[in-house]
């Protein structure tokens, strides 16, 4: 039983609340500077942590404050490469915690290391990754430090009073809402991989570092890894970071003709996934959904068959270049966010867009 | 062993509209469900009370209505329900909310024995944040195991649990000490039918109905909107893009055409992608 609430009640209900507004307790408004949490393991940084400092460094411009880093882990000289990095992509210093105890995420170890520095160094914004780590720490740091957490923001912005403005898909992805933490500090905020772009790297760009010790002893934490087993290449699914997807809905109207979807993929050397529905009545994996409780991908071009293009679907590929829908339903909402509209069955368009460019590519390789 | 499982009376997202005039929710006719990711520790927590023995508590925050989802949890199997319900609950954010279950999780344990895990649901299909588990976790001072695929086993005699945990890029097979929360993955089992005698049983059981006083909640202002720092400013439908698509000419076309018509449409606004197809068709 994982969720807010409140975001059960009617939508009318959601104006009424913004009149609470208080000025910020005295003892908040020392509360300077936004954080980014840098996800560094087995040697890399995540790319949803530079795809945060990107959208930081825009919150940090307006509020006028620094953009910090943090990262923790074990070595000092691996967190310097990783500290670097953070300051190409934006980051005016980095808060740095490494200790032996830290040298893989443990939920204990790590919550200590992030809400000490917190305490000590007071940011009044601080966004995480929202992957298994991301989303397992910030839940026990928000906890921890009594402050609000939103989840899977869509979009981050400052409001007049200094606020942050989280945005993120509500009611199964069916509405949007914004959410303030008005009267507590930081204001926590979750972001998914590829919801924000990659910010552009300024290579040499510098920064400086911060140390800040861990007062935390092995013997002390009660959870041990055993052992990592790392996923075979091969297993993983590389939606979030293909140059073309092919995906498929409901409008499929069987499991069996899903392979129409692979066949296309396979001519165009694409990754293919499907819409929350066909994870929920098992044609396909749940690491090949595509939309806000699944991947969110940014490919160049996006093709969508048979997807009503519900907003939770919406969230996950509106970073797409250039996104073709084919649909029975002129009125489906997918044809009020993509740019190129076949008002066609799938079924009868995908055979034939498979063979035409299998045809086109293979014609014009032997005319080149 | 003491199992206690935190589960939440949803709507059925796949079911809910919204009015196109006043984009606001129309709930009349949603029907209910329990959160799917809460029946995967369901099961989880009842195929171990099978295998070591114990108790399984299932314990929800909402509404009187929420007592059918704790029902069906006791046709599945589930020893007890616990319908924490109050109006000093209502508008609750996630850090509200795992204060009143945590404080709903202590009087479980004075009354029934302290658990040795307690489980929730990976996230809501409605809220979808994930931050109740941690929040109890944090809260109980539980070593919080989340996004687990497998429990390898449970030694309850000597409060040693291993799990295989998702992580990123791989799984961490972690050894940990009871009591634990744990959230888990879908698909990590199949939800069991429930039995005529145990639905039988059902209908008739108690179910334990506990107001905030109840659950020894002393401090109301830690509850529903007081007691949440997070606030719901706006509820919206997104705008549409200022252009809707470019509907291609298909209309009385054959498949055949209407594939020529996309791919003519695509490369002349992706040039540099027929370059690329062209590559990867030659196994460039």
């Amino acid at each position: 039983m994982t969720t807010a609430p409140k975001t059960t009640k009617p939508a009318a209900e959601g104006g009424n609340r913004a009149t609470m507004r208080k000025e910020l307790p005295e003892h908040f408004k020392a509360y300077r500077h936004v954080w980014v949490f840098i996800e560094y393991e087995h040697g890399r940084i995540h790319p949803v942590s530079l795809e945060l400092l990107g959208e930081g460094r825009k919150l940090a411009d307006k509020l006028g404050v620094e953009l910090a880093g943090v990262v923790v882990g074990e070595k000092a000289d691996e967190l310097a490469a990783a500290a670097q990095e953070a300051f190409e992509f934006g980051a005016d210093l980095v808060y740095r915690v490494y200790d032996p105890v830290l040298a893989h995420y443990r939920n204990q170890s790590f919550t200590k290391a992030v809400t000490d520095l917190v305490n000590a160094y007071k940011p009044e914004i601080f966004l995480l990754g929202a992957t298994t780590l991301g989303r397992d720490l910030a839940g026990s740091v928000a906890t921890t430090l009594m402050t609000g957490l939103t989840a899977d923001c869509t979009e981050l912005a400052i409001d007049d009073e200094r606020s942050l403005a989280a945005t993120r898909p509500t009611f199964g992805g069916s509405l949007l809402c914004t959410i303030h933490t008005l009267n507590y500090r930081p204001q926590m905020a979750t972001v998914r991989p590829r919801v924000f772009a990659l910010p552009a790297r300024q290579s040499g760009r510098a920064g400086r570092i911060v140390d800040h010790r861990l007062d935390m002893v092995e013997e002390s934490i009660v959870t041990k890894v055993l052992r990592f087993i790392p996923d075979r290449e091969s297993n993983q699914v590389q939606l979030a970071f293909a140059d073309i997807v092919v995906a498929g809905g409901l409008g499929l109207r069987s499991a069996e003709n899903f392979h129409l979807i692979r066949n296309l993929a396979e001519v165009l050397g694409a990754e293919y996934g499907g819409s929350r529905p066909l994870v929920q009545k098992g044609w396909i994996t749940a690491d090949r959904q595509i939309g806000q409780t699944g991947k969110t991908i940014r490919p160049k071009v996006y093709i969508a068959a048979g997807i009503s293009g519900a907003i939770q679907h919406r969230v996950g590929v509106e970073g797409a270049d250039l996104i073709i829908a084919i649909n029975t339903d002129p009125n489906a909402p997918i044809f009020d966010f993509a740019h190129v509209g076949v008002i066609a069955d799938a079924i009868q368009v995908l055979p034939a867009l498979t063979e035409a460019f299998a045809k086109h590519l293979s014609v014009n390789r032997i005319a080149g | 062993m003491h199992i206690v499982v935190c589960i939440k009376q949803v709507p059925d997202s796949a079911q809910i509209r919204v009015h196109p005039v006043t984009n606001t929710i129309m709930r009349q006719g949603v029907p209910t469900i329990i959160n799917p990711y809460d029946l995967v520790v369901l099961e989880e927590a009842l195929r171990l009370r099978d295998r070591y023995g114990g108790e399984v508590t299932v314990l929800t925050m909402g509404p009187a209505m929420a007592e059918d989802s704790l029902r069906k949890c006791l046709t599945f199997g589930a020893s007890r329900a616990v319908l924490l319900t109050d109006r000093f609950f209502a508008g609750s954010d996630t850090l509200a909310t795992s204060f009143a279950l945590t404080a709903a999780i202590r009087k479980i344990s004075q009354t029934w024995g302290e658990p040795d895990i307690v489980f929730a649901g990976k996230q809501t299909i409605d809220g979808d944040t994930a931050q109740v588990g941690p929040g109890i976790a944090s809260r109980l001072g539980l070593q919080q195991l989340t996004y687990v695929a497998k429990i390898n086993g449970v030694e309850s005699d000597r409060k040693r649990i291993e799990v295989e945990r998702r992580a990123e890029g791989g799984t961490q097979v972690l050894e940990s000490r009871l009591p634990v929360l744990i959230t888990m993955l879908e698909g990590a089992n199949e939800m069991r039918r429930g039995t005529m005698a145990s639905a039988l049983a059902a209908a008739k059981a108690e179910i334990h109905t506990w107001s905030a006083a109840d659950a020894g909640i002393e401090d109301v202002t830690k509850c529903g909107l007081r007691g949440s720092p997070t606030v719901v400013k706006k509820v919206f439908a997104p705008t549409p893009r200022s252009e809707k698509a470019h509907q291609l000419p298909v209309g009385g076309k054959h498949a055949e055409e209407i594939a020529q018509l996309i791919i003519e449409d695509l490369f002349k606004r992706k040039p540099a992608i027929e370059d690329e197809l062209m590559k990867f068709a030659s196994g460039q």
